[in-house]
C-alpha cells in the first residue's frame, strides 16, 4: 500500500494493463475469423453482411463487435471516390476556348482547373529539361508545330554535360567555395560517366521546379498563417495530418485529379512538400525576439519591409530547416512519382528494383543521393552568403564568376564539336554520354550479390527463418491477437493518463476512424511492423547516441552522417537491404530499422547536448561517476528530447512500413499500392493515407502531451 | 515657450478584450483593481507630461510599472487606449500607417534592451539599416553608417556580426542604428540593464558625452534609481502604471511626493545628487566669511571646503553674483538629515 501512495501513477498505469489484458483474454477469437488475404475482402461472399449508407453498400465479415468493428465507414472511399469523379467530370460545365481547335468547349470547371495548371506545370518543366537535355516543346509552346516544322534549327539544342557540370561547379564556388566546387564537379562528372545524365537531368528539371514552388508557397502560407490567426487555424488540422501521411498515399487521388507524368509529380510533391515547410516558418517567425519586430518598426519599415527585412532574415534558421526538409521530400518524392508516370532517376531505380538488378539500381539510388546532397548544401550555402560593401573590386574582379562561365561555356561548345569529329561511332561522349553507354559498375555489384547470396545464404536464410518464425509471426499474431475494444481501452486509457479527458478524446476518436474502416486487420499489421521497426531502432539510436555523446569528434562525426543519411531518399534504403534479404518481410524491417535509427540518434545526441553545462559541473562536484551522472542526470533532463526523437522515429518507421509494400507486405500500404493501379483507387488510396497518418497522430499526441507536461515538470524551455 | 516635442494629455493603456468599453464606463476614474477582475490589465494609468526639446526624461519604475508600456505608447509600437499624444504639435494616435512610417523614419530613435541587432547583418548592416529601409542609395547610408561607427567608438568592428560583439558593443550598435537616421527624438528602453555594472558605468558617461554633443529630445526608461538621478533633467517615477511623481531628482530626493517614492530616496548618497542650490538660502545673511561657492557645484565636492568653515558660505552664480547663502549645519542636516527621520 505504501507504494501504491508513492507512486499512484504506476498503479494507474498497471491498472489500465490489467484491464486490457483481461479484456484480451475475455474475448475469444471468433470461430469465422480469420486474417483475411488481400484478395479475399473484395470477393462477394454469402456469409457477409451488408448495410446501405448515402447509397453506398458496404459488405463486410460481421464478428462480434467486442472482438471487430462493423466498418460502419466503409462508405467513405468510395463516396470520396464518387465525389471526386462527379467534381472532375459533372460539376459546373463551362464553356471554354480552346486555342488548338478555334472554338468554345464544354468542360466542367474543376477539369478545366486542373488541366490547365498541369499544363503550365508541364511548360516549366520542360523549358529547364530542354535548356539541360534539348528539345523543341517549349519553342512550339511559343509559336506552333507549323512554325517548327518550317524552322526545324529552332529546336533548342540542350547544353553539352560539360558546361553543365563546370557551370555548377562555378555556383557552387560562388555560394559555398572551393570544397562545395570540388564536390559539385565530381558528382556531375560521375553522374556524366556512369551514363546516367540524361535521367538525371530529367529529375534535376523536376525539381528545380518542384523545390522552388513548394519554397515559395510553403513560405507564404507560413507567413499567412503567421499574420491571421484564421488561417492558422485552417491550415493546423491539414498540416498535422499532412505531416504522418506517407507520401505514397497522396499519389491516388492526385492520379485522378492531374493525370499522369511529371506534371502531377510536381504538384503531389507540392502537397507532400508544403505543410513541414509553412510549419517551420511559422515556428521560425513566431521565435523572432519582440523587440527585433520593434525594432524594425522604429526603423521605419512597412509591413513590406519588415517582413522581408527583418522578420523572415531572423528566422532564417528554422526557415533554413524547411528548405532543407523541402529539398528531401522532392527528392524521396522524385522516385515514389515514378509510380505515376515521372520520367528520370526515380523510374530507373523502380525498374531495376522490379527486374531485382540491384547493381542497377544502386547507381540510380546513388545519383538521386548525390544531387540531393549537393543541391541540399547549395541551398544552405546561399542562405548564409554574406555581401561584403568594402570591396574595391574591378569589373573583371566582381564579373569573374560570369566571365569564368561565359570562357566555360564556349570551350563546353569548342569539345563538343571537337568530340563531333573524334566520336565517328554515332555517340558524342563531349556531349552527352547516353544512358547505358557510360561505365557501369552494376555488373560488379550484381556479381557481388550473387556472392554474398552464395556465400552467405545459409545464414542469411537461417536468420531469416529465425526472425520470421520466431519473432515477426508471434509478434503479429499478438497484435493480431487484440479484440478491438481492447485496443481501444488501452489507447483511450494511455492518452487520460498522459494528457486528461482532451487527449483521451482526440485519442479515441483517431483510433475509432481505424476501426471503423474497413481496414482495421492490416492497421494492426502497420503497427506490429512499425513497433518492431521502432523498438529495434530506438535501441540501436540510443545507445549509438549516447556512445557517440562521449566524445566531441565522434559526436560530431555522427550528426554529419546522420545528415547525409537523412538526405538519401527513402527508397534508396530498400536497394542494400534487398541486396541481402531477398524479397522478404526482414527486408522491409531492416529497412525500416536503417531509416528510423536516424532520428533516434540525432535526437538523443542533441538531447544530451541540451543539458545544461552548469548541471554537468555540479555533478561532477558531487563526485559522481560517468555512469552515475550519465544516468541520474543526462538521462532524465534529455529524455523529453529524446522523447521527440521516438516521435520522428515511429513517423519515419510509418513511411518506410508504407514504402515497403513495394517489396510485399501485408499491411495498408498492399493496398496503398493496389490503389494505384485501381481506376476507383482514390477514395481507397486516400481513406487509407489517413489511417496511416492517424496511426502516427495517436503516438505524436501521447508523446507531445507527455513530453509538454515533462519539460514545464523540469521546468526546461 | 516653445511647443513641447512630446505631450501626453490622459494616456490610458489597458490589455484586455473589452479594453476600450470599460475604459469609458470608469469615466476617467481607472482602478487596477477592478479592471483586472474583469479580466483586464491596466498598463498605463492616466499618464499626463510634457518633454521639451533637448530635456531628457527619465521614466523610473520597477518591472511591470508599465514604464516601457508608456514608452510603446508614445512611439506608437501599441496605440493607446485613450487619451492623446502629440509629438511636435501632430496628433500620433491619428496619424496613418504612412504618416507613422514617415515620422519614424525621420524623427524617432529607439535603443532597446536586449539590443534587438539584427542576427543576418554585419555592424554595419545594423547601422545602414534604417537608411536603406528610407531608401538612402546603398553607397551613402554605408558612409553615413561607418560615421556612426565611428561615434560609437566601434571602428575596426564594422564587419563583425552581433553574435561576435560583447553586450557593450552590442548596445553601441544599437545606439548608432538609433542615431542614423538623425532622428529629435530618441527613445531608449533599460539600454543599459542587461549590462555588467563596470560596463554600464562607462556607458551612461558615454552616453552623456554623446547628448552633450547631440542634444536630442530623449525618453530614457529605467529600472535603476541611480541611472535615473544620474541621467536625467527630469524624472517620473512610475507604479502600477501611474506616475506617482514627476520632478527634478532633487524635488524629488528633497520632496518625495508618495511614500513609494519616498522608499526610493532613502538610501540614495544625497550629496552625490544634490546641487548647492538645491539647498541653499535664497537670502543672503550678513554674516557671510570669506569663501564662495558656485550653485552649481554637486554638495559632495564642496562639503568638505563647507564644513571647515564656521561662518554662513556665499554661493554665486555663473558670474559670480551671490545669489544665496548655504551654511555648515545645512550641509550637514542634509546628508544626515532625511535619514534619521526614517529610522
Amino acid at each position: 500500500m505504501e507504494i501504491l501512495k508513492k507512486y499512484p501513477k504506476l498503479f494507474q498505469w498497471l491498472f489500465l494493463l490489467v484491464v486490457f489484458f483481461a479484456l484480451c483474454f475475455a474475448i475469444d477469437v471468433p470461430e469465422t475469423y480469420k486474417f483475411i488475404r488481400g484478395q479475399a475482402e473484395f470477393i462477394k461472399d454469402p456469409n457477409q453482411s451488408a448495410f446501405v449508407f448515402l447509397g453506398k453498400e458496404v459488405r463486410y465479415y460481421a464478428f462480434d463487435v467486442f472482438w471487430r468493428l462493423p466498418p460502419l465507414l466503409g462508405w467513405l472511399p468510395i463516396w470520396i471516390n464518387d465525389s471526386l469523379f462527379f467534381l472532375m467530370n459533372d460539376w459546373m460545365p463551362m464553356e471554354f476556348w480552346n486555342e488548338d481547335t478555334q472554338e468554345y468547349k464544354t468542360r466542367p470547371l474543376v477539369l478545366q482547373i486542373t488541366r490547365n495548371l498541369t499544363a503550365f506545370m508541364t511548360f516549366l518543366i520542360e523549358l529547364i529539361r530542354e535548356i539541360l537535355l534539348g528539345g523543341l516543346e517549349t519553342i512550339v509552346a511559343f509559336t506552333s508545330w507549323d512554325w517548327i516544322d518550317a524552322n526545324p534549327w529552332a529546336e533548342l539544342p540542350g547544353l553539352p554535360w560539360t558546361i553543365v557540370a563546370a557551370g555548377s561547379a562555378i555556383l557552387a564556388y560562388k555560394l559555398g567555395g572551393k570544397g562545395l566546387a570540388i564536390y559539385a564537379l565530381l558528382s556531375m562528372t560521375y553522374i556524366s560517366i556512369f551514363g546516367q545524365w540524361k535521367p538525371s537531368m530529367q529529375t534535376l528539371s523536376f525539381i528545380l521546379v518542384a523545390a522552388p514552388l513548394s519554397f515559395i508557397f510553403g513560405l507564404g502560407l507560413g507567413v499567412a498563417a503567421f499574420k491571421s490567426k484564421r488561417v492558422e487555424k485552417a491550415l493546423y488540422p491539414i498540416l498535422l495530418v499532412m505531416q504522418t501521411m506517407p507520401q505514397y498515399a497522396v499519389l491516388v487521388p492526385a492520379l485522378v485529379l492531374f493525370g499522369v507524368g511529371d506534371h502531377a509529380a510536381v504538384i503531389i510533391t507540392m502537397i507532400v512538400a508544403v505543410p513541414p515547410m509553412i510549419l517551420l516558418t511559422l515556428l521560425g517567425l513566431r521565435a523572432v525576439p519582440p523587440e527585433v519586430i520593434e525594432a524594425g518598426r522604429m526603423s521605419g519599415c512597412n509591413n513590406w519591409q519588415l517582413m522581408s527585412k527583418v522578420l523572415i532574415p531572423t528566422a532564417r534558421r528554422d526557415i533554413l530547416i524547411g528548405v532543407n526538409q523541402v529539398i528531401m521530400v522532392c527528392f524521396s518524392m522524385a522516385v515514389i512519382s515514378a509510380f505515376i508516370g515521372a520520367k528520370g532517376l526515380g523510374f530507373n531505380l523502380l525498374l531495376a528494383l522490379n527486374q531485382l538488378n540491384i547493381g542497377l539500381a544502386l547507381e540510380a539510388g546513388l545519383c538521386i543521393s548525390l544531387i540531393a546532397i549537393l543541391l541540399d548544401k547549395m541551398s544552405l550555402a546561399w542562405a548564409n552568403k554574406q555581401v561584403d560593401y568594402f570591396g574595391n573590386l574591378n569589373f573583371f574582379q566582381r564579373n569573374k564568376n560570369s566571365l569564368f562561365f561565359g570562357v566555360v561555356v564556349i570551350a563546353g561548345i569548342l569539345l563538343a564539336y571537337f568530340g563531333s569529329i573524334y566520336f565517328k561511332d554515332g555517340y558524342n561522349y563531349l556531349f552527352e554520354v547516353p544512358h547505358n553507354k557510360g561505365i557501369s559498375t552494376a555488373g560488379f555489384w550484381n556479381k557481388g550479390v550473387d556472392w554474398i547470396f552464395d556465400t552467405f545464404f545459409v545464414y542469411i536464410k537461417a536468420f531469416n527463418t529465425w526472425l520470421i518464425v520466431d519473432v515477426l509471426q508471434p509478434m503479429r499474431a499478438l497484435y493480431l491477437r487484440m479484440p478491438a475494444i481492447a485496443t481501444l481501452v488501452l489507447v483511450v486509457g494511455a492518452g487520460y493518463l498522459i494528457g486528461g479527458i482532451r487527449s483521451a478524446l482526440v485519442v479515441c476518436g483517431l483510433t475509432l476512424f481505424i476501426a471503423l474502416s474497413p481496414w482495421w486487420d492490416r492497421a494492426l499489421v502497420t503497427t506490429y511492423m512499425a513497433t518492431f521497426g521502432v523498438l529495434v531502432s530506438c535501441a540501436i539510436g540510443f545507445t549509438v547516441g549516447t556512445l557517440c555523446f562521449q566524445n566531441k569528434h565522434s559526436r560530431n562525426f555522427m550528426l554529419n552522417v546522420c545528415d547525409i543519411f537523412q538526405t538519401f531518399p527513402s527508397f534508396v534504403y530498400l536497394i542494400p537491404v534487398m541486396m541481402l534479404f531477398g524479397i522478404t518481410d526482414t527486408s522491409v524491417l531492416i529497412a525500416v530499422i536503417v531509416y528510423a535509427t536516424i532520428p533516434a540518434t540525432r535526437y538523443t545526441i542533441e538531447g544530451l547536448r541540451s543539458v545544461p553545462a552548469g548541471l554537468h559541473d555540479a555533478a561532477t562536484m558531487s563526485g559522481v561517476t560517468k555512469f552515475q551522472r550519465l544516468f541520474k542526470i543526462e538521462f532524465p533532463l534529455a529524455f523529453p528530447h529524446m522523447m521527440l526523437g521516438l516521435n520522428q522515429t515511429i513517423v519515419f518507421a510509418l513511411f518506410m512500413v508504407i514504402i515497403g509494400a513495394f517489396i510485399g507486405t501485408e499491411d495498408l500500404g498492399q493496398y496503398i499500392l493496389k490503389a494505384l493501379s485501381d481506376k476507383n483507387g482514390a477514395g481507397i488510396g486516400l481513406t487509407l493515407g489517413i489511417c496511416v497518418a492517424f496511426i502516427g497522430l495517436i503516438f505524436d499526441n501521447l508523446i507531445r502531451t507527455w513530453v509538454d507536461k515533462r519539460k514545464k515538470h523540469l521546468g526546461i524551455d | 515657450m516653445s511647443e513641447p516635442v512630446i505631450k501626453c494629455q490622459s494616456v490610458y493603456k489597458i490589455f484586455g478584450a473589452n479594453a476600450e468599453r470599460m475604459l469609458k464606463e470608469a469615466n476617467g476614474n481607472v482602478d487596477a483593481k477592478t479592471f483586472q477582475e474583469n479580466g483586464c490589465i491596466v498598463g498605463v494609468n492616466n499618464a499626463s507630461f510634457e518633454v521639451s526639446k533637448g530635456e531628457m526624461l527619465v521614466v523610473m519604475g520597477l518591472s511591470g510599472s508599465g514604464k516601457s508600456t508608456l514608452l510603446r505608447c508614445i512611439s506608437r509600437l501599441t496605440d493607446a487606449t485613450g487619451g492623446k499624444i502629440f509629438i511636435e504639435g501632430q496628433d500620433l494616435l491619428n496619424l496613418n500607417n504612412k504618416e507613422l512610417i514617415d515620422l519614424r523614419r525621420n524623427k524617432m530613435g529607439m535603443v532597446f534592451q536586449s539590443f534587438a541587432l539584427l542576427p543576418h547583418k554585419t555592424v554595419l548592416e545594423n547601422i545602414a539599416f534604417p537608411l536603406q529601409i528610407k531608401g538612402i542609395k546603398t553607397e551613402d547610408s554605408i558612409n553615413k553608417a561607418m560615421d556612426m561607427v565611428k561615434l560609437v567608438g566601434l571602428d575596426g568592428r564594422e564587419n563583425y556580426f552581433p553574435r561576435e560583439l560583447s553586450g557593450g558593443q552590442q548596445q553601441r550598435v544599437g545606439i548608432a542604428r538609433s542615431l542614423a537616421v538623425e532622428p529629435d527624438i530618441w527613445f531608449l528602453d533599460e539600454p543599459f540593464s542587461a549590462l555588467d555594472p563596470l560596463i554600464r558605468k562607462e556607458m551612461q558617461d558615454e552616453f552623456l558625452r554623446l547628448q552633450e554633443k547631440l542634444q536630442k529630445t530623449i525618453m530614457f526608461i529605467t529600472h535603476d534609481f541611480d541611472e535615473a538621478l544620474k541621467l536625467a533633467d527630469r524624472i517620473a517615477i512610475m507604479k502600477d502604471g501611474i506616475i506617482e511623481q514627476l520632478d527634478t531628482p532633487a524635488n524629488i530626493v528633497l520632496k518625495p511626493a508618495t511614500e513609494y517614492v519616498r522608499k526610493f530616496t532613502e538610501e540614495v548618497p544625497r550629496e552625490k545628487v544634490l546641487l548647492i542650490q538645491d539647498v541653499m538660502d535664497e537670502k543672503t545673511s550678513s554674516d557671510i566669511g570669506d569663501l564662495k561657492v558656485s550653485k552649481d557645484e554637486i554638495i559632495e565636492n564642496v562639503a568638505e571646503k563647507i564644513l571647515t568653515q564656521e561662518k554662513t558660505v556665499a554661493v554665486t552664480d555663473s558670474n559670480n553674483n551671490v545669489v544665496g547663502s548655504i551654511n555648515p549645519a545645512k550641509i550637514i542636516n542634509t546628508v544626515f538629515g532625511g535619514r534619521k527621520n526614517n529610522n
